[in-house]
C-alpha cells in the first residue's frame, strides 16, 4: 500500500513538474494553454488518487469544478488568441499575441 | 458492499496506470517540438488517464453518490477534450505556431485560399525554439 502511495504520487508530481517547466518555458501563448490544461488534468487526477487511496469522498465535488475550469480556461484563451485582428498598419501581417510577434523576424509588432 | 483484495488490486492498478499516463504527458510536453505535438502528448491523460483514475476511485470509494460524480467527471472530460483540442490546434495552425517542416501531410495548406480570408491567416513556420 505504501509502495502504491509513493509510486502514484511520485508519477503525478513528476508529470506536474514537467508541465510547469513547459508552462514557464513555452515560447508561445498556446504552448502555455496546453501546459495549463495538462496541469489541471494532472491536479484532478491527483485529487482523485488521494480520494481513492484515503477512501475519502469529500474531495469528489472538487473534481467536477476542476474539470469544468480546465475546459473554460483553455477555450477562452484559444478564442482570445484567435480573435486578434490583422494589424491594418504595416505590411498586412498580423500582429498576433505579444509572444508570437516577438518570435517572428521581419514582422511589425 | 464488501470489497475483496481482488477489487483493491484492480483499483490500485488503474490508479497507477493513470498516474503513469500523467508522467508521460509531462515528459512529452517538455520534449516535443511544437504546439501540435505537445498537444498530442498533453491530451493523453485527459481521456484515458482520467478514465482509469475515475474507475480506480469508483472501485475504492464504494458509494453511489461519489460513483455518479466520478462518472460525471469522466463523461465531461470526454465531451470537452475534443472541443478544446480542436480550437487550440486551429488557432495554432493559423497563428504560425506550427513547424511545417515536421509535418507529414498538410491538408489545410494544400487547400486553395478562400476569398474572404484575412491576410495573416496563412500558415507559416514557427520560429525554431531557442535552446
Amino acid at each position: 500500500m505504501t509502495v502504491v502511495y509513493w509510486l502514484a504520487y511520485g508519477m503525478l508530481g513528476g508529470g506536474a513538474l514537467l508541465a510547469l517547466v513547459r508552462l514557464a518555458r513555452g515560447p508561445s501563448l498556446l504552448d502555455r494553454v496546453v501546459a495549463t490544461d495538462t496541469l489541471l488534468v494532472i491536479i484532478a487526477a491527483g485529487l482523485a488518487v488521494h480520494a481513492a487511496l484515503a477512501r475519502d469522498p469529500t474531495l469528489v465535488p472538487v473534481l467536477v469544478v476542476v474539470s469544468l475550469l480546465a475546459f473554460v480556461g483553455s477555450v477562452s484563451v484559444a478564442r482570445y488568441v484567435g480573435g486578434m485582428l490583422v494589424d491594418p498598419r504595416g505590411d498586412g501581417q498580423d500582429a498576433g499575441p505579444p509572444e508570437a510577434a516577438g518570435q517572428r523576424t521581419g514582422g511589425t509588432p | 458492499m464488501n470489497a475483496g483484495p481482488l477489487a483493491d488490486a484492480v483499483a490500485l492498478t488503474c490508479l497507477l496506470l493513470g498516474s503513469l499516463l500523467c508522467l508521460t504527458a509531462g515528459l512529452g510536453l517538455v520534449r516535443f517540438p511544437d504546439v501540435l505535438t505537445r498537444m498530442h502528448a498533453g491530451t493523453k491523460p485527459q481521456v484515458l488517464g482520467v478514465l482509469l483514475v475515475m474507475i480506480g476511485g469508483a472501485i475504492r470509494l464504494q458509494g453511489w453518490s461519489s460513483t455518479w460524480m466520478l462518472l460525471l467527471v469522466a463523461v465531461f472530460q470526454m465531451l470537452t477534450a475534443p472541443i478544446s483540442a480542436h480550437m487550440v490546434s486551429r488557432v495554432a495552425y493559423r497563428r504560425r505556431h506550427v513547424r511545417r517542416d515536421l509535418m507529414v501531410v498538410d491538408e489545410l495548406g494544400m487547400a486553395p485560399p478562400r476569398a474572404g480570408e484575412a491576410r495573416g491567416d496563412e500558415p507559416a513556420d514557427a520560429a525554431p525554439e531557442p535552446g
